[in-house]
């Protein structure tokens, strides 16, 4: 039975924990030093392994806020951009500061060269960069998951004049001009902090001599090899809402739909799960102005939490979005749904006294007996939470889909059941199941679970193949494959190349073979016509590892809960 | 950042699981290019750019418009119940003003469907953008609405089914009708007696190219829409007056179509032809999307552009300035036609012959129209085809007045059962289809 150790980075503190046979073998807390990340991750490493067996233990797996902190502080490297266009919107509109050059070159829908590289404008944009003392650069063409010629032949020229080059058509086989410069803007941006970062984390283990693999959480709640993640530094972005969910994957139903609510402090963050599997978000992260192609999950955050400021307006109760700090029964200055909870004794810990003083003016201003008012605000919190999740359901449903079949079948997402983490969860639970026809139940562990979600992850990657029987050619550009195939070659052949280009790809990037559950995204197929006859075949498909837990979690999840009090 | 100045609602519904027959124009991956350059083009990620799901029509939007034989099941297909919902939901989306227009990128297409339909005609069966506006008028209570049809082939089938309507202006460009599918839309088809003038037909020759396009927006479209006053401007906006079409002879262009779209302003554009799927379509698509949203199309540039071989002839630009002066004088002359075309006649009568090429049925009409002072007149469709089929369609108007109300009522009663197949009254007032049958 593997040990795995699992460490999600919070904003005030850190949590590990070790998994093994046993279910949870240890937790421990470290308080988050945002300055230092590395240091509250090897703490917490440290700490967690103290008198554990370092061969016992198989891998790491770290969700870290580094990257993601670095995007919305604004504390980005210089990246510089090198980019060409066909047709179309003109690639102005998608400049991402003043190191952008937009250069001769252009590839069509089919991949087809519609115009050459200049290859003296090219060194004219490296000889700009290199002026302006900018060290890493990232590449895109239009249609380069198409065809990424273009980006291949500009990287050449670049040669070995940079630190690194990011090439658009390797972060991501999916459409989406703007999304792919801001999606390699990004990684070229974060690859310094995020390098650091590993380098001093490997440096610190080996010479601690903990010599354990460590793999990084993604925004898809899948991991990835710590090494590989410096090729797509991109990847670690947005790790946080996706450990949560991944702590909740374990304790779900695997046959019905399932909601997720993570009610924190600020906000509620929600997601969905389908049969156990969480649901993926149509493009991919949007993080400040950034529009990415980086694989998420789906989880919307609503502005509604435990400590969410409650005021009374024109005789409305109103509740959040903003936040001023603790709940005064903590030793804060405003009221708070919490409060109400301390008021209505559900919860204990804070100083009720304090929580009443909050909550009497808004039960004033009311009308209302102080538990009355405690109450409403309780209740309404509950509702409005519940309302955004019925929002973002519907619209989930409401994504148009592009084919017969899909419009007549209308598969619609209708979860019954809910799953509540966060601190307060188990006030919560109680009375969403009072006020709505869910069934609902707390993740145990709570206030570890994105930790155990963390550590309980596998690896996850998808790959896009094209195959046009008429050129007589396959290609994955992402993965830089490409393959001659015959007239004959079929719709089945295309999912097994398919299949077998994912698995090498998920074991590059550190996947058990046990862990790889490959699913269809995509499988279309288009008789290619010329003149009214038929020339071929044109293929498309897109295979993923689903997102979900390694092989090993039911019964360390099993033994979680059996251990817990709810 | 981008932003759309005005706000667009797009309807995406590429149908890639359905087709006429393998090999044939229409067929799945008509818009496969145009979804993959909208998706590279990131559209639905600008601010302003609203993708909808395409919604289901349900029989009644379909009986509001088509007298179908032997019923709507038979002539329709699912895509055709989705391709004319999507064109319903971006007019909803209008008319709610969740945006400010809307482009719906449907297949299959409908402007060839008439108002009886046996069967498929130039690939439609049913008039998506007739079953929209009709819905419209029943919901909304939109009254006058413009028409204006782009295609490269006369649209014949809205012509019919808006011909004696004269709150309904109907406006085609489409290549000459002697040198192509379907054969009509001439200068002299004007409308019926009832509704004269507000059916306009600009045919172009072939090789016509932006500038001819334009000329005739500018010197005729435009002014007659002013004069017109709709509430709406729909467009029937196919592509194949492409220069890389393979089916017609134009020399159109991405960016031609999207000055087109920006001087039309239309508030609602319905995808309908256009067969150049890899050349064209994904280049037009953008160009009027952005059109559409106030944006600059300046970049779209389809490969092959050439604005030296594209240009057309001296001598196309004086056929095209001779056909839109004619056109105009018709317009400008209208009140006069309608009253010669009446005469002091109580009733009109037309019969026609109508050719179903996609499925190859030919069908007989004769067509009984009350002149009336009041209304747009009751109408009665005697309908034969080759296959057999024999039916009465009766359509009282959607502003009928008594007289009319009457008479279509008295046609519907009168008529007798085993003289038909079917007997079909589309009563407008009161939004209802009735069948009497053998």
């Amino acid at each position: 039975m593997p040990m795995i150790i699992g460490l999600d980075v919070g904003g005030t503190h850190t949590d590990v924990v070790l998994l093994g046979e046993n279910g949870l073998e240890k937790q421990v807390k470290v308080p988050t030093d945002t300055a230092a990340l590395f240091n509250t991750v090897l703490t917490g490493l440290e700490k967690i392994t103290e008198n554990v067996p370092a061969d016992e233990i198989t891998h790491a797996v770290l969700s870290t806020t580094l990257t993601t902190n670095a995007i919305v502080q604004g504390k980005l490297s210089p990246a510089g951009m090198i980019v060409t266009s066909g047709p179309g919107i003109h690639p102005e509109a998608f400049r991402t500061d003043e190191n952008y050059f937009i250069v001769p070159g252009g590839i069509d829908h089919s991949g087809r060269e519609i115009e050459k590289i200049d290859p003296d404008k090219v060194k004219a944009a490296a000889d700009q960069l290199e002026r302006s003392g900018i060290r890493h650069v990232g590449v895109v063409g239009k249609f380069s998951a198409r065809n990424p010629v273009h980006e291949r032949q500009i990287a050449e020229i670049l040669g070995d004049r940079f630190d690194r080059v990011f090439l658009g058509h390797r972060i991501s086989g999916n459409f989406g001009f703007p999304r792919r410069i801001d999606t390699t803007f990004l990684n070229a941006s974060i690859y310094p902090v995020h390098r650091n970062f590993f380098e001093a984390v490997s440096h610190s283990l080996k010479q601690k001599g903990i010599q354990v693999p460590i793999h990084i959480l993604k925004a898809d709640g899948g991991t990835m090899g710590f090494e590989s993640s410096i090729a797509f530094p991109g990847q670690s972005i947005l790790s946080g809402p996706a450990a949560s969910v991944m702590g909740s994957v374990a304790f779900a139903p695997d046959y019905t739909e399932t909601l997720i609510l993570d009610i924190g402090g600020t906000s509620t963050d929600m997601a969905v799960l389908i049969k156990g599997v969480p649901l993926l978000a149509p493009h991919g992260v949007d993080i400040n102005q950034y529009k990415t192609l980086i694989r998420a999950l789906k989880t919307q955050s609503i502005g509604i939490g435990g400590d969410s400021c409650v005021r009374v307006i024109d005789g409305e109760l109103k509740i959040g979005p903003d936040r001023t700090g603790k709940a005064m029964g903590y030793g804060g200055s405003d009221p708070t749904p919490t409060d109400a909870l301390f008021v209505l004794e559900r919860s204990v810990g804070g100083d009720r006294g304090r929580a009443i003083q909050g909550i009497e003016p808004i039960a004033a201003q009311l009308g209302l007996s102080m538990e009355e008012a405690a109450f409403e605000i309780f209740d309404k919190t509950c509702r409005e939470i519940l309302a955004g999740a019925r929002q973002m359901i519907a619209d989930i449903n409401s994504k148009p889909v592009y084919t017969v079949k899909e419009a007549l079948q209308g598969y619609q997402v209708n979860p019954d059941h809910i799953l509540v983490l966060g601190g307060p969860a188990a006030y919560f639970a109680e009375h969403f199941e009072n006020i709505s026809s869910y069934t609902v139940d707390t993740v145990p562990e709570c206030q570890v679970a994105n930790a155990i979600g963390t550590a309980l992850s596998r690896t996850t990657c998808e790959i896009t193949l094209f195959v046009d029987t008429q050129k007589g050619l396959a290609t994955a550009p992402e993965e830089s494959f490409s393959q001659t195939v015959d007239l004959h070659f079929s719709r089945v052949d295309a999912h097994r190349m398919a299949a077998d280009l994912l698995k090498q790809k998920a074991v590059k990037l550190g996947a058990q073979t046990q862990d790889i559950e490959t699913e269809l995204l995509e499988d279309l197929e288009f008789n290619i016509v010329r003149g009214f006859r038929m020339m071929g075949k044109n293929l498309r498909v897109k295979q993923q590892i689903k997102p979900g837990l390694i092989h090993d979690f039911k019964t360390i999840s099993k033994k979680i809960a059996d251990s817990c009090v709810r | 950042m981008l932003k759309a100045l005005n706000k667009t609602g797009l309807v995406f519904f590429p149908a890639f699981d359905w087709a006429i027959s393998p090999t044939h124009p229409e067929r799945e991956e008509r818009l496969l290019y145009t979804q993959d350059q909208v998706m590279e083009e990131g559209l639905f990620d600008i601010d302003g750019i609203h993708e909808y799901k395409s919604e289901v029509v349900d029989i009644k939007d379909v009986q509001r418009v088509h007298f179908s034989y032997p019923d709507v099941w038979q002539v329709m297909t699912e895509s055709h119940f989705i391709s004319a919902g999507g064109a319903k939901t971006i007019a909803r989306a209008v008319m709610e003003k969740s945006v400010n227009n809307g482009f719906a990128l449907v297949r299959p297409p409908g402007h060839h469907a008439m108002r009886v339909v046996h069967g498929g005609r130039g690939f439609c069966n049913v008039n998506n953008e007739a079953i929209m506006l009709e819905y419209l008028r029943h919901a909304y209570g939109v009254d006058r609405v413009a028409v204006v049809d782009t295609d490269c082939h006369h649209g014949d089938g809205t012509q019919d089914i808006y011909w004696h309507d004269p709150d309904t202006l109907y406006i085609s460009l489409h290549q000459d009708g002697r040198t192509m599918y379907p054969g009509s839309g001439f200068p002299q088809e004007l409308g019926g007696p009832n509704a004269a003038g507000t059916t306009l037909n600009i045919p172009l020759p072939p090789y016509t190219g932006e500038e001819g396009f334009l000329y005739a927006i500018n010197e005729v479209v435009l002014p007659v829409i002013d004069e017109f006053k709709p509430e709406l401007i729909i467009n029937s906006a196919g592509q194949d007056n492409h220069f890389t079409d393979p089916l017609t002879n134009m020399l159109f262009t991405a960016k031609g179509y999207a000055d087109l779209t920006r001087l039309l302003k239309p508030d609602i554009v319905v995808l309908e032809g256009g067969y150049s799927i890899e050349g064209a379509l994904p280049y037009v698509n953008i160009g009027i999307i952005l059109a559409l949203a106030g944006m600059d199309y300046s970049h779209v540039i389809e490969p092959g552009y050439d604005p030296d071989k594209l240009k057309q002839t001296d001598s196309i630009t004086q056929t095209v300035k001779q056909t839109c002066d004619t056109v105009k004088a018709n317009w400008a002359q209208r009140e006069a036609i309608g009253r010669s075309m009446r005469g002091n006649q109580e009733y009109a009568e037309r019969r026609r012959n109508i050719f179903y090429d996609t499925e190859g049925i030919h069908e007989t009409q004769r067509e009984t129209l009350r002149l009336c002072p009041e209304c747009s007149g009751a109408l009665k469709i005697d309908s034969t085809s080759d296959r057999g089929a024999h039916l009465l369609a009766i359509h009282i108007p959607r502003k009928a007045c008594n007289n009319c109300w009457d008479l279509g009522r008295q046609w519907y009663e009168s008529a007798n059962p085993s003289d038909y197949d079917m007997i079909c009254l589309q009563d407008r007032t009161e939004d209802s289809y009735q069948v009497k049958e053998k």
